[in-house]
């Protein structure tokens, strides 16, 4: 049973979650995810980690709703509990002295990037941020990103925040202006890949961090493999991260449609009595933290 | 030596004439549709019935082929004496899990396959016997919990829920030492909740063998990856454990390596299973994992094991349109319990023998259509004396198929191997330990189940953890005496 012990709204349809996880706060390094059960008929869903206090036993993670378990995630509140988190899983974003280093990154995706930009910039490199989103209301961390970057362009869609237009617009015209040693891309799949396809014919080492569908998150079922070199690879221990130029992404969109109807018809039934939902999570979660109650009592 | 006093008035002869008690299962018409247990196990007069007909053999080759050596003659003479809650506890004394074992055994090649009657008839019934004894415990919610030795003041930590953890910490609890089981996943058990599917071993059980141990002591605690969350060196350097047992099983899906493998609707063994059981998707959407759509669908599992059955019959479940097993080889070599491909046959699902895919086949939107083959023959016998399958020229065909389950092995995880300095593995990835003690290339460091042996059996994992805990026991009691030159110090001194 984990604790939330803060929630706070990020942006719209984003809420950021500050949970009580001692053990994955004092092992987590940049880069890598935890997967969270949220009730006992929930699914497990990967989140990236997006900070953490390992004083204090706690991981930040950042959540879009947009599928039916990160609809009801954002519902919930300080005080309340989650079923289940494990972590940290995945390998941990390479971090070395690199040089000049962009890190672009679209909508909640900034949350994932920034504590590697952070890294990145502690380990010396210079960080150039290029920060998206469709609208200025769905942007995120804009202030933490410039605190660790050297340089940092923000962008909307609709310009209705920052410069108008696309982040690899603005990723071109970087790379024509300087050196880059290092690109790294986080956000959604058709972004990566457009980076993936600017870099690629330059050289630029470029590292994307994939989000496929997951279930145990530590090798055992295979769900989450991606086409990468093509080879087959488990994005869950043998990622996140991947050097982008060897990226199928078309294989990972398609499979990360997989599941589209199903998701549909579990957003519908949600959204038909989202209170019922909540309430359910929350007696059952009450239930098994007295149930865990009694077990810690009855070995004092 | 004498026989002890039997409770079985029949003589010998009329006892081999006593036919062998059918078991009670589902309809296969209607099973074949729900996820209920398929055998309904023994009442008490048919457990009587059935031990009626052991002849009480002086050297009972049931007792030598079980893995775990159950004293099966004493269990069914306590059956016939009335006393279940008495042979439940026979049973326990060498087997910890025994209404898990009497239903997932593949007691064939073991206890049955070493009953004397066999070798004219058909053998006693131990496995349902086993089950009955068991259940009956369960049942009428009565459990002989044994007398722990007083604390011994040590602490072991178990890496995984599986069978061998689960036996371990059943006699290491008994011992008096503080046992913490680590598992990864949100559930305990291991392959008996992620894989076994509910129709052949209810879920129910495992959790209250696991409840059973809770009580006696043993603490779990669930969402721990080791290597990842905490590694060995830090479970001993700083938090006190003193000895650690690793039974984390054969946890890596083996795909084929074939083109289209990628294809949504094709699945690793592991993967369907975990869906289905562990996250419980055919219940969707009372429950929120999704699963592929096997409804109206063919659906072929390629393998031949207790795996692909399992998966097989469950995609029937799911109301597949047509559920298929394809194998490399033939009937003869399918490594599943008989039982349960007499099961799945029974309930209509098609076998296919002596084919290996070659490539899956998917429309533009990446989703599975279908799967090209191809035949193959027993070619000569290799060294091993098996005649390997060889690929027929020429015999390529495709068949549609919309939900593909591989189910052709495992590997080992390497997630513990490679976070832990100092421990051993063998050339194939697995955890190196000796045969005697189980011990690893680690002090303190015991290794069991699966992750030793590779993929085998519930009641092998389990022999496994007992065996650990003994030597876990005598490694303990060794931290407490002086070191040989210690000893030499003193006297010295
Ligand atoms: C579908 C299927 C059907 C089977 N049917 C039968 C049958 O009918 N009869 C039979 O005898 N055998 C059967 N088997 C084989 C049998 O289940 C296994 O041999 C047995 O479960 C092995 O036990 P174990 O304790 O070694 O490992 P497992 O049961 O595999 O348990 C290992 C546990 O360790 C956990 N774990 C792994 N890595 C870590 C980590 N780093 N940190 C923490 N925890 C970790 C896993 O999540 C898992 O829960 C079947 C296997 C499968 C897959
Ligand atoms: S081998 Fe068969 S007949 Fe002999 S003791 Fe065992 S169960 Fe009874
Ligand atoms: S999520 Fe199961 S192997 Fe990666």
């Amino acid at each position: 049973m984990f604790e939330i012990v803060e929630a706070r709204p990020l942006a719209r349809g984003i809420k950021q979650f500050v949970i009580k996880a001692p053990r994955i706060a004092k092992k987590q390094r940049p880069g890598q995810f935890i997967i969270v059960r949220l009730d006992e008929s929930g699914e497990r869903i990967p989140l990236t980690i997006a900070d953490a206090d390992p004083q204090a036993g706690t991981i930040t993670i950042c959540v879009q709703a947009i599928g039916k378990t990160t609809m009801l995630m954002n519902m919930l509140e300080k005080g309340d509990f989650i079923l289940d988190v494990v972590g940290p899983l995945g390998k941990p974003s390479e971090i070395e002295q690199f040089g000049t280093t962009v890190v672009v990154s679209g909508s909640v995706g900034t949350a994932m990037a920034y504590p590697t930009a952070r890294e990145l910039k502690r380990a010396g490199n210079k960080v150039v941020s290029i920060v998206g989103a469709r609208s200025k209301d769905l942007l995120v961390l804009e202030d933490e990103v410039r605190a660790v970057s050297d340089k940092t362009y923000v962008l909307t869609d609709d310009g209705s925040w920052g410069e108008k237009g696309l982040v690899t617009e603005r990723l071109k015209q970087v790379l024509e202006s300087c050196k880059v040693d290092l690109v790294l891309a986080v956000g959604p799949v058709p972004m990566m890949r457009a980076v993936a396809n600017l870099t690629a014919p330059l050289g630029i080492k470029t590292i994307v961090s994939l989000n496929s569908i997951m279930v145990d998150g530590t090798g055992m079922c295979g769900g989450c493999r991606v086409l990468v070199n093509n080879s087959s690879q488990f994005a869950c221990v043998d990622g996140p991260d991947f050097d982008a130029a060897q990226v199928n992404f078309e294989v990972l969109m398609q499979r990360n449609n997989m599941y589209r109807e199903q998701e549909r018809t579990s957003i519908e039934l949600l959204q038909a009595d989202p209170g019922a939902e909540l309430k359910k999570l929350r007696e059952e979660n009450a239930r098994h933290a007295c149930a865990l109650d009694a077990v810690e009592a009855s070995h004092d | 030596m004498t026989k002890p006093p039997s409770n079985n008035p029949l003589p010998n002869k009329e006892r081999i004439k006593l036919p062998r008690q059918r078991v009670p299962e589902q309809d296969p018409q209607v099973r074949a549709h729900n996820f209920q247990e398929v055998n309904l196990g023994f009442p008490a007069e048919q457990a009587r019935q059935e031990s009626l007909r052991c002849i009480e053999c002086n050297k009972p080759g049931c007792i030598d082929l079980c893995p775990v050596s159950v004293n099966v003659r004493a269990v069914i003479d306590l059956i016939l004496a009335g006393d279940y809650l008495g042979a439940a506890s026979k049973v326990r004394e060498d087997n910890a899990l025994p209404a898990i074992t009497g239903r997932v055994c593949p007691v064939e090649d073991q206890c049955e396959s070493g009953c004397v009657l066999g070798k004219k008839g058909e053998p006693v019934g131990i496995a349902y016997l086993e089950r009955f004894v068991a259940d009956w415990e369960r049942e009428t919610g009565q459990f002989g919990s044994p007398v722990a030795a007083p604390a011994t003041g040590k602490k072991v930590g178990l890496i995984g829920s599986g069978p061998a953890s689960l036996a371990c910490a059943g006699d290491l609890i008994q011992m008096g030492h503080q046992v913490h089981v680590f598992e990864a996943l949100h559930e305990l058990g291991g392959v008996l909740v992620y894989g076994i599917p509910e129709f052949r071993l209810p879920k129910d059980i495992v959790r209250h063998e696991i409840d059973v141990l809770r009580r006696r002591g043993v603490v779990f605690e669930t969402n721990v990856v080791v290597g990842k969350t905490v590694t060995i060196d830090e479970l001993m350097q700083e938090e006190g454990f003193n000895a650690i047992f690793i039974a984390t099983g054969a946890g890596l899906p083996r795909f084929l390596n074939v083109p289209g493998e990628h294809f949504n609707g094709v699945y690793s063994a592991n993967e369907f299973l975990t869906r289905v059981n562990l996250m419980r998707a055919y219940r969707f959407p009372e429950y929120d994992e999704p699963l592929y759509p096997c409804q109206d669908r063919d659906v072929i599992v390629v393998g031949g094991g207790n795996t692909a059955m399992d998966a097989v019959r469950s995609a029937l479940r799911l109301g597949a349109k047509s559920a298929s097993i394809y194998y490399r080889r033939t009937e003869k070599e399918m490594p599943a319990r008989v039982e349960e491909v007499h099961h799945a046959k029974d309930e209509g699902v098609h076998f296919e023998m002596l084919v290996n895919p070659v490539e899956f086949l998917g429309d533009e939107k990446g989703n599975l259509t279908s799967v090209k083959c191809i035949r193959q023959e027993l070619g000569e016998p290799d060294d091993s004396g098996r005649r390997s399958p060889v690929p027929i020229k020429g015999s390529e065909f495709v068949v549609p198929c919309h939900v593909a389950i591989i189910a052709a092995g495992t590997s080992a995880n390497p997630l513990i191997q490679s976070t832990t300095p100092g421990l051993a593995v063998t050339k194939r990835g697995y955890i190196a330990a000796k045969e005697d003690t189980l011990a690893t290339s680690k002090p303190g460091v015991f290794a069991g189940g699966d992750i030793v042996t590779g993929g085998a059996t519930v009641i092998l994992a389990m022999g496994a953890g007992r065996k650990a805990a003994k030597a876990i026991n005598e490694y303990l009691k060794g931290l407490d005496e002086p070191k040989p030159e210690q000893a030499q110090a003193t006297v010295q001194a």
